[in-house]
């Protein structure tokens, strides 16, 4: 039982996580269509960032949480205004190709500049844990989901009662007709671009928190969050909240029992597990569970 | 504009008018190479590329000699992926896994059983094939930006399948894979004949030459085809492709097989020229840089594949070789040779797909008529008629006007 508990609350901090990197992708997609790829490296940009600044600069961690998510929105809007922007309306695949030519830059310059060593994320707690009877709670991953649930209510309430949410919400819903009501479509994707990035930062420095640690694979973590936002749907960001903590507990459950259950399975099993059922979900719902099917016109 | 690319090849419209009956079928169907050999300047090129092709590796040193076969080893993996996503617009970033298929593949057979590469090398593309096969089905349900996601999976699924299963792949530690060998001759010390000893790299440089030619033979061939043009309708407009009777599913699979079994042979190449491998050789990066090799030389082109290979694989090679004088480009310096070549990769993907979305081979086709422009001549017909024929598509789309100099001008 203790296990049990404990390892789900390891999969929801995991899940917080991944919803996180799963808001940040469909805040893009729902908004132009774009399915950013350099979601992972703008999280370890954001992580390595803040993490010079605390361990570097002698920044206060929460300042320096504020300035690594600040220039990561930046690079994440400075990539729509100087790139992206001129590929809207061209093939999927010429933006997938062209996120995942920011995402090698990224992955080459950040161990060039930084070292291509482990480091801390520089945040105040550590490896400090709460400890209730038997469990164990490390205050980073209570901190993590605290922040996750903020973030995600903060731009559930930014959709809903704000203007830009509004013109966000019809961009996604009929680019064109937005134009025609006169929405500013490329302030909208701009905006868009960099939540993206901030969020990627949160996402960073919570996923370098003890015991992990801030370093140049990390923006693998991403491509692991990709069977969240399919389970839930490209454009739903109901279904990449749930589908993020969906997946962080499944992993978190098989990483916990699958070696003494089914030991034939291999260490690394868990990392996989949410592949698999990324490809169940699929080819049952090619469109995620909250997805919705696009008409088709010939 | 689909059913234009369904028909059979035309001529292009500016030619001379072709002789009639049976000597212009025999005439239209060896295509280009026909009206090419009648050229004599034209005759000229095509031998003295021949020249090159065979004799780059006795003018370089040993550095670029290995540095040349790993790029045809490389082009010949392109040519497969350019099949299936230059071809048949299905974006995927799963190409390791069919190579990694190939290269244990071939390693097991060769190295465990000992098999002649006469067998193993052929084994290893039949087992990547099958693999694609089973794999193929998967794109019949997801389209686009699913499928790229589904492909990414199946690397991470490979690197367990590798790191797990250590009889077959060596484990995390790696596993040393066998040299070519046919009968008597070991590419592994080099061969020789009639007195001249080839060196290693000479060997899998030929190698490599001969199955790419065969290769890009064969998928030339496939692309004038029915299942080229089959495979260009999916492409453009799965929906339309399907009303006028393409049969989709069919298409789709065969074009995962073809890409696959290529990937295969590559992979056991690429496996046996690098001579050990570890399971981490075999991960997203270097589907990515398949990716940029059929971006950056121009997708659903005859010379594509090829040039991305020289530009993806021969640039940290040259990095490599000048860190030595440069110094702020090395390890100890301002920027990692390594570091350097994937951020020009990164550039040189997203400056091709704004600027120039056919690749090195829609610069040269642009370069040529701009030339022929400026010196008052008009371009070589061909040429023209390439780039007169349509409006290039954007993106997945740009193979369109590569593919119209293959198929005469597809008449929009």
């Amino acid at each position: 039982m203790t296990t049990f508990v404990q390892l789900l609350f390891a999969g929801v901090a995991l899940g917080a996580i991944y919803a996180l990197v799963a808001l940040g992708f469909t805040v893009v997609y729902r908004s132009s269509r774009v399915i950013n790829f350099a979601q992972g490296a703008l999280l370890a940009l954001g992580a390595f960032v803040t993490s010079w600044l605390v361990l570097t600069e002698d920044l206060p961690f929460w300042a320096a949480f504020v300035v690594g998510a600040l220039l990561t929105a930046l690079v994440g809007l400075g990539f729509q205004l100087g790139v992206v922007r001129f590929a809207i309306g061209r093939p999927e695949f010429t933006i997938v190709m062209l996120t995942l030519g920011l995402a090698a830059v990224i992955g080459a310059v950040l161990p060039t500049l930084f070292g291509n060593y482990p480091r801390g994320n520089g945040d105040v707690w550590g490896s400090s844990a709460l400890h209730a009877g038997s469990f164990e709670f490390f205050w980073v991953q209570i901190w993590t989901i605290v922040a996750a649930v903020v973030v995600l209510l903060v731009y559930g309430a930014f959709t809903r009662f704000t203007r830009y949410g509004l013109a966000m919400r019809s961009a996604a819903l009929d680019p064109e007709a937005a134009i025609a009501v006169g929405i500013p479509l490329r302030r909208v994707y701009a905006i868009a671009w960099f939540i993206a990035g901030a969020v990627a930062c949160v996402g960073g420095v919570f996923l370098g928190g003890y015991p992990s640690t801030v370093n140049p694979t990390m923006s693998n973590i991403a491509l692991l969050a990709f069977p969240a936002i399919i389970l839930g749907g490209l454009d739903s960001p109901t279904g990449a909240i749930v589908g993020g903590f969906a997946i962080g507990v499944i992993q978190e459950l098989v990483q916990g029992y699958q070696p003494e259950h089914a030991p034939w399975l291999g260490n690394d099993f868990y990392l996989i597990a949410p592949y698999l059922v990324m490809i169940l979900v699929l080819l049952i719902r090619p469109y995620g569970l909250f997805g919705s099917k696009p008409a088709e016109r010939l | 504009m689909t059913d234009e690319l369904l028909r059979a090849p035309q001529a292009p419209a500016g030619s001379s008018a072709p002789p009639l009956g049976a000597a212009r079928d025999l005439r239209l169907a060896r295509g280009r190479n026909g009206r090419l050999a009648r050229r004599p300047a034209a005759l000229a090129r095509r031998l003295a590329l021949v020249v090159v092709a065979l004799g780059v590796p006795f003018w370089v040193d040993g550095y670029w000699r290995s540095t040349f076969a790993f790029v045809l080893i490389a082009a010949i993996g392109a040519l497969g992926l350019d099949v299936l996503t230059g071809w048949t617009g299905q974006i995927s970033l799963g190409h390791a896994f069919f190579l990694a298929a190939g290269a244990y593949v071939g390693g097991y057979l060769g190295g465990h059983l000992h098999l002649t590469a006469a067998l193993w090398i052929p084994a290893a593309g039949v087992a990547a094939g099958i693999l694609g096969a089973v794999t193929g089905p998967a794109a019949l349900r997801l389209r686009g930006l699913y499928l790229a996601i589904v492909t990414i999976g199946l690397v991470y699924i490979g690197y367990y399948v590798l790191e797990t299963w250590t009889r077959f792949s060596g484990g995390p530690g790696g596993e040393s894979l066998p040299p070519v060998t046919f009968g008597s001759w070991n590419f592994a010390n080099g061969v020789t004949v009639a007195g001249h000893t080839f060196t290693r790299s000479q060997c899998y440089y030929y190698l490599a030459l001969l199955l790419l030619v065969l290769g890009t033979g064969y998928v030339r061939n496939v692309g004038r085809s029915n299942l080229g043009r089959s495979m260009v309708a999916v492409r453009d407009r799965e929906l339309a492709a399907a009303v006028i009777g393409v049969n989709v599913a069919r298409t789709k699979i065969r074009a995962f097989v073809i890409s696959s079994v290529l990937a295969g042979i590559a992979g056991a190449l690429y496996g046996s020229f690098l001579s050990f491998a570890v399971p981490s050789d075999w991960g997203l990066l270097l589907s990515i840089q398949y990716v940029v090799m059929i971006v950056v030389g121009g997708m659903a082109s005859t010379w594509g594949p090829l040039l991305g290979a020289l530009f993806v694989v021969g640039l940290p090679a040259l990095l490599q070789n000048v860190s030595t004088t440069l110094t702020f480009l090395s390890n100890n310096g301002v920027i990692s040779p390594g570091s350097a070549s994937e951020v020009v990769y990164g550039v040189f993907l997203v400056v091709f797909l704004l600027v120039e979305p056919g690749g090195v081979v829609g610069l040269a086709r642009r370069l040529t008529r701009w030339v022929a422009r400026r010196s008052g001549y008009p371009a070589p017909r061909r040429l023209a008629a390439a780039t007169e024929g349509s409006p290039a598509r954007a993106g997945a789309g740009a193979g369109t006007d590569a593919n119209a100099a293959d198929a005469g001008p597809a008449a929009e």
